[in-house]
This record gives C-alpha cells, structure tokens and sequence, in this order.
C-alpha cells in the first residue's frame, strides 16, 4: 500500500504548484492538437491543387511539365498490398489461432509471443534490407514488386497474429465447450464458430495492419525501387505511392513537387479514414 | 427396448458422412498448419538475423571492433565506421524522449483528471491521429515548412542560450530538427500507454487522497505517479523502440553528415538514414556489407531493448500477482 | 477444503440398483492439477430416466458430469483417472474416438450458447458435419429437432434470424434442439435453468419430462425443488464424493445419511 505522506506546505504554494500543473498539462494537449492541424493543413493546402479526376487515371509527369497522375503507383501499391496480406495475413491469423486455442499457456507459446513482439518492433527498414538480401539478391539483383510484397508481408504478420489472438480470447470458453460437446470436430469449431464470432475483431487486426503498411516507404526503398511504367505484374521493380512520393519530394522540379504533396494528401486521407474507421469498430465493440 | 437403440444406433453409425476418423486427421493436419505458422515467426526472426550477420561479414573480418568506434566514413579509401550513425541514433532518440515523455504524462493527465469527458474524447482522437500520419509524411512537412521555421525563429532564439549544445550556424535541417520530430511521431504512443496507466490508478486511493485536502496535483504525484512509474518505464521502453529505427522522416530533416558534432544545431545521421541515404548507391561490396552492419547493429539495439521490456513487463506482473 | 481422515474409507449409500446402466463410473477420481476433486465415484445411470446430481457448490457435481463427454480435456492439468462405461466401452480408454462420443452423449450449459449464425444453421450446423443429409432431409431434421425441444412454434418464422434475437429461455430450448439433432443417446444438463427466468424454467422442465422417452438425461442441480421434480434417481455429492444414492422420492422423504438429510432440509449449502 503507497504511504499517504501529503505535504505540510503552505496552501498558497500548493495551490499555486497545483495551477501551473494544471496550465502545462493544458498546454501540452494544446500542442499535441496544434502540431496535429498543422501538418494536416499544410498537406491539404499544398496537395490540394493537384487533385482532380485525372490525378489518379494519368502517367506520371515529366520532369518539369504537367503533373499527370498517380496511376501507376497507386495501382503498383495495391497490387503489392494486395499480394502482402495475401502472404501475412493467413499466417498471422493460423499463429494467432495457435498462441489462442492450441499452445496458450505453455512454454512454446510465449516463445512464439515473444518473437511476434520483437517483430512487430523491428524497424521496417531492418525488414527491407532482409527482404533485399533474401530476395533481391537471390536471383542476381533484380528488384521486384515481389520482394516488397514480401517485405510488407513481414510487417503486417505480427500485427495480425497478436490481434487475432486477443479477439479469440475474447471469445468466451462456453462456446468452445458447446460447439466441441456437439462432437464438431475442433478445426471446424474454429474455422466455422470462432472466426464467426470474432469476425470483427479479426477484421480489425486485418485493417490495421493494412493501414500499417499503406503508409511504409522504407521497406520498399532496397525491394520495390520505383518505376516509371505501368505495373503489369510484380516481376519488375514497381511503381508505388511512397517511394514516388520520396523521389519526387527530394527531386528539384516543381511539378514533381506537386504531385509529391498531392499524392501525400491521398495518403493521408485513406490513413486518418481507417483510423477513424476503426476507433468507431473498437468503440462500438466496447459499447456492447 | 435394447433393441430399439440398437437399431437407432445402427442408422445413425452408416448415415455418417465422413467417418471420424476424418475428422480426427483433420484435426491433427490444421493444428499442425497452425503450428507451422506459429514455428515460421520463429524461424523469420533466426533469418533475418543470421542474413543480417551473413551479409555483414565482410565488413565485420575488416574492421572488427573499430568499425564501432570509428567516425570514419571515407568510400575513396574503404574507411568505414559506425560512430557518427550509432551516435545520431542515441542523440535524436534522446531528444525525443525527453521531450515527448513530459508532454505525453501532461496530456494523459489531461485526459483523465483534468479535461471533461466530451473533451478527452476530442483531444485523445486527435493525438491518436498523429499516429495514423505516416513517417514520410512528416518528412516533408519537416524538410520544407518546419526546418525553416526552426531556421528562421527558434534557432536564433536558442542560439543566444549559453553553452555547447546551440552553437552554429542554424541551418534548420539537424539533430535538434529531427529529434522533434520523432517526439511528436512517439507522443501518441506515451500518451496511451500513461493514459492507461492513470486509469489503472485505483480510484478508491485518489478519492482519499483528494478527501484528505490535497489538490490534484498532489494526488497525482503522490499516488499515481507511483503506479505510474511503472507505466513510465514501460513507456520508454515503448518510445525507444520506435524512435530509434525511424526512417524516412528523419532522413528528410537530420541534414545526413557523417560528422560527429556537440552542437545539435549541426547536421548528423542515424543508422537508418545513413541505410536509406546511401544503400542504393552502395557500389562497392565493402560499403554494402558495411552498410549491413549498421543494420545489424541496430538490429541488435532494438533486440536488447525489446528483451529488457520482456522482463520488466514479467517482474511486473510477478509484482501483481503477489 | 480438507477431507477429514476419519471419513476413509468411505461408502456410498446405495438404494437402488440399476439394471443395465447406459453410464457406469467406476473408481472415478479427478484431479485439477495437484488437487483432487472427485474420490472414487461409483455411479450407474438408468437408460430413459432423469438421473439428478446434487450436492452444494464446489461439491464436484459438474466435474463429475464433464467426465461423461470428456469435455474436461482441453484445459490443461485436468484429468481423469478410473473407468466410464457407456454401453459397456471404457469411455476414458486411450483409444476412445472422442467427436463420436461426443455425438452420442450431448451436454447443455448453465448459460444458453447460440452459435453467431441463424437459428436454421444453429441446428443444422453440427448435423451436416455428421450426416449424409439431402437438403429435404437436413430441412426435416431441423424442424424435428426443434419440435423435440418445444421450440418450432415460436422460430418456425424466424429461421434465418440470428440465435442471438431470442430470449434467454428460448435460446436455451435453441441450444437443446442442438443438441437433439445429433441424435444422442444420452443428454447430459449442467444447471440448465440456473440463468433463466422462472416461466422458462418450467418449460424446460417439461421437456425434460418428455426427452426421457427417447433418451436418458443427467442433470445436475443446485435447486432440491427441481431434482425432485424431474428426476427418477439422485445422487447427493459433498466434497468430492458421492454420500448417498437413491430413488429420488425416497431420498427427498427419507434420506438414509444425515448428510444428505441436512442438505435437502437446508441447513447447508
């Protein structure tokens, strides 16, 4: 138990240390908030004047003239996000499905918790340079969509397993007890009941590694490179939003500027919407 | 009458669908999946470590120890050395912590005791959101509308402050730029970690406290930083993991220099803008290796970190448990 | 919660006997971990009666009736040591085909589990599992079971609507209609009504009246108003032993163990 020993200062003193507690406190949430609309105005106000229909059906630019358009890269970032959770998520949801229903409390499993941890944890620039050494480097250098979906899907793995985890703990042991009691066989009860009855929570896990991944530049700087042709499969390097965004931001034209902040605000609005999105999910779950 | 359920027993014996013993293998193949699953995390961590190594050799037999102590970073003569990268990363991480931890403890405190709920609602959302912003974001809002406002007014500000720390020349771009940077990529992060803890803080304690004629302040010092001490360590943990292998954002606003300097107003590097600055253009298979290391040593922080989280977490609940 | 020295060795009072019992522990010990909670239960359960278990609470009751189904063994350090016959076959025999046994001895729980699907599927889900069923038949099954468990007249409109949408007591008959579709011989209660209100109550104890023509039923109670009730035979647990077993009508008139005569009199428990 703490030991209440409270202070026999003057009151004045106290009263006064209290407001100035009080007043930074204040000011900190200020800050946070007032940093937030900053970056959120700068982004709209410069992004904003090159978005239109065509921004996202064109080329890319030109160095110097126009500023086309994002298809290829946003097409090239969904073909590879695509391919990741294609990759990470049954993985992460079977290991999930393992540390949940079969290994629970026993020694392997919080082995298993431990490295899904560490890495959720490891920088993802760390998950680029494997990527680049297992993939790009084994067949002789070639770069490719493939190796950055890899690398993504190493991302998005760790969160998925620990959310799908929690959410099938959630779910209580009496339903396990009277889908088994019926004689369902236990994959059944799992595949059929369980993820039945967390398909929310696991939905979310699924979610909020994509938003993880979608905003990741630094896994694809040494896997995906960047291209300037249209993404027909993922054998080559590939264009994408955020390595585009980085060449373009720290190129010397203008317009390459422009569609830098232009494809940062699309960015931004798809993220700050699954973020909204999924609060709502979490609060309405908590709500019920 | 035993004939009867005999007879039931029977039809419903040959109208089985799929035996069993179907089922049993079944059974036993999806728990083996998900077991395999469950290995390849493991197995994910063992390569990514054993690559990192295998492809650091080379400059792991050529430089050996020195390549920690050395600041040289010379690709004319193949002189490499990770000080200045290892000193960045400390450097700027540092920064942000003791920036971001005040601040994330002022705004959880903030949104438990002292905002009204409609409030806390509001302000947690949006301090949530900077976590939804992605890194290379804040890049670019870092390179071209921040830097040069810390060029133009906080800089000189600082500058007149005495000491080594805000010497020279501001030039916006920087250690100092960088470092707070990542305290508001991190705030989030503190701040719901410190938010839980004060929740966690048994009413009942606050209550008697606050009964006993303190004021808020008092309370919260008294009783939930105690507790939240805790929270506090777990928290910096937490920070450190993610500041330390932040990428894009600082590589747009830490100036990338390999020069070791006291000043924070000077450009620097950290291991992982040196990686994304220089991996690319890596052209010889010494800088590539060299450049590995760095990863791998940072790899190696991030793991002795994420261990030391591990067994504070466990004491703790060890405590609990008690 | 020690057990005196002096009550070893110990005998169940007995009586009855059963002819041709469908269950039969013999020696049944059950340990959670490193403490035990069941001691040497001998008990033999009458086909198509109602067998009850009482006993206060902590008395092993549902342990000993989550033998039956081994439903006990998916929690770690939980086991059970000594023999279970059902139809003269070992049931705790190392080779026992569990999703079998399982089929053939149903359970239902203190609170109603509607699976998250409709109240059709709710049914028919585990019979598709098991049974080579055309649509017509599934259909036919589905709507037997849930006339079996008195529930068809208030779903026969509401298929498709969640499980979830009925009320307590109908999703308990939802979870019996379950249970009943997988044509067990044996149906095992653990407090069925414990989390329900008491209109139905009654009506599950009606059925349970019914569903002893067609199969036997184990049910354990914390309510002597329904053991007597419902059930032919009872057995009293205290501490992980059974103190006395017996026609129910005698034993709720003229119990034999002062035990079991405190208990159903109220002085404990």
């Amino acid at each position: 138990m703490t030991e209440l020993r409270l202070s026999h200062r003057p009151a004045t003193a106290r009263k006064a240390l209290d407001v100035f507690v009080r007043a930074f406190s204040v000011l900190s949430a200020a800050l946070g908030i007032f940093f937030l609309f900053w970056i959120l105005w700068v982004v709209l106000q410069k992004g904003h004047t090159v978005l239109s229909w065509s921004f996202f059906t064109s080329a890319p630019p030109s160095p110097g003239e126009g500023v086309g358009g994002i298809k290829y890269a946003l097409v090239g970032t969904l073909k590879m996000t695509g391919l990741a959770c294609l990759m990470g998520v049954p993985v992460g949801l079977l290991t999930g499905v393992y540390l949940a229903e079969f290994g629970r409390h026993g020694a392997f499993a919080s082995g298993v918790r431990f490295c899904v941890n560490l890495l959720m944890g490891i920088p993802s620039i760390l998950v680029g340079l494997f990527a680049y050494t297992i993939i790009v480097l084994a067949a002789p250098r070639h770069y490719s969509g493939n190796a950055g979906a890899f690398a993504l899907a190493i991302i998005m793995l760790p969160t998925v397993a620990r959310t799908s985890e929690d959410m099938l703990l959630l779910v209580p042991d009496a339903l396990r007890e009277s889908a088994l009691a019926l004689g369902i066989p236990r994959w059944r009860v799992i595949t059929g009941i369980l993820f039945r009855a967390a398909r929310k929570g696991l939905l979310t896990g699924v979610l909020l590694s994509v938003s993880r991944v979608s905003g990741e530049t630094a896994p694809l700087l040494f896997t995906a490179l960047n291209n300037n042709f249209y993404p027909k499969d993922l054998s080559q390097p590939t264009a994408n939003l955020t390595v585009t965004i980085y060449n373009y931001a720290m190129s010397p034209y203008d317009n390459w500027q422009r569609v830098a902040w232009g494809a940062s605000l699309v960015i931004m609005a798809f993220l700050l919407g699954v973020t909204l999105l999924l609060r709502f999910i979490l609060k309405e779950r908590h709500r019920s | 009458m035993t004939l009867r359920r005999l007879a039931n027993l029977w039809k419903a014996q040959t109208s089985f669908r799929k035996t069993s013993a179907f089922h049993r293998s079944a059974d036993r193949a999806f728990r083996l999946l998900t077991l395999l699953c469950a290995v390849s995390t493991l197995l994910l961590v063992g390569a990514i470590l054993w690559n990192l190594v295998e492809n650091a050799w080379p400059s792991i037999t050529r430089f050996g120890l020195g390549f920690v102590t050395s600041s040289q970073w010379n690709p004319v003569k193949s002189q490499y050395g990770a000080a200045s990268s290892i000193y960045g990363t400390l450097v700027s991480t540092a920064i942000a912590l003791i920036l971001a931890l005040p601040i994330s403890v002022a705004i959880a405190l903030f949104l438990t005791s002292y905002a009204p709920p409609w409030l806390a609602r509001i302000v947690g959302t949006c301090v949530e959101l900077l976590a939804a912003i992605p890194s290379i974001i804040y890049g670019m809002w870092g390179l071209f509308v921040f830097a040069p406002y810390m060029q133009k007014t906080v800089q000189p500000m600082l500058a007149k402050l005495p000491g080594p720390l805000f010497d020279g020349a501001p030039l916006g771009v920087g250690m100092l730029t960088a470092g707070i940077i990542l305290a508001l990529m991190i705030l989030p992060f503190l701040t719901a970690v410190m938010r839980d803890v004060f929740s966690m803080t048994p009413p009942v304690l606050l209550e008697s406290a606050a009964g006993m004629g303190s004021t808020s302040w008092e309370v919260t010092r008294k009783i939930a930083i105690p507790y939240g001490l805790r929270g506090l360590i777990g928290a910096t943990f937490l920070g450190l993991g993610r500041a330390i292998g932040e990428t894009m954002a600082v590589t747009f606003v830490i100036g990338n220099s390999h020069r070791i300097s006291t000043s924070l107003f000077a450009p620097g590097n950290t291991i992982a803008s040196t990686l994304a600055n220089e991996f690319n253009e890596a052209d010889s298979p010494l800088l590539e290796a060299a450049l590995i290391e760095l990863g791998l040593i940072l790899f190696v922080i991030t793991l002795i970190i994420q261990i030391l989280a591990h067994l504070w977490l466990r004491s703790l609940q060890k405590r609990q448990a008690r | 919660m020690n057990v005196p020295a002096q009550e070893t060795p110990f005998e169940t009072v007995r009586d009855v006997v059963i002819e041709n019992p469908v269950i039969s522990a013999q020696q049944l010990d059950f340990w959670y971990g490193q403490s035990q909670a069941l001691f040497a239960n001998d008990l033999d359960i009458a086909p198509r009666k109602v067998t009850a278990i009482i006993g206060p609470s902590g008395c092993g009751k549902s342990t000993h009736l989550r033998v039956y189904n081994r439903i006990f063994e998916q929690y770690r350090g939980q086991r059970a040591v000594g023999r279970v016959l059902l139809d003269g076959q070992d049931l705790l025999a190392p080779g026992t085909d569990v999703i079998a046994l399982r089929r053939r001895v149903g359970m239902i729980f203190q609170k109603p589990t509607p699976f998250p699907m409709s109240i059709f599927e709710n049914v028919a889900y585990g019979v598709r599992l098991h049974f080579a069923f055309s649509r017509k038949e599934l259909e036919q099954k589905v709507e037997e079971s849930l006339r079996a468990a008195a529930l068809w007249d208030e779903v026969k409109d509401l298929l498709h609507k969640p499980g979830t949408a009925l009320s307590g007591g109908q999703q308990q008959r939802l979870c019996i209609a379950r249970a009943l579709a997988m044509s067990p011989e044996v149906l095992l209660m653990d407090e069925p009504t414990s989390a329900i209100d008491p209109v139905a109550t009654a009506r599950i104890e009606e059925l349970v009246l019914q569903l002893k023509e067609r199969l036997t039923v184990v049910i354990v109670t914390h309510n002597m108003q329904q053991a007597a009730r419902i059930s032919d035979n009872t057995a009293f647990f205290h501490l992980g032993r059974i103190i006395e077993f017996g026609a129910t009508a005698k034993m709720f008139t003229n119990p034999s163990h002062p035990k079991t005569e405190e208990y159903i009199t109220g002085r404990f428990g």
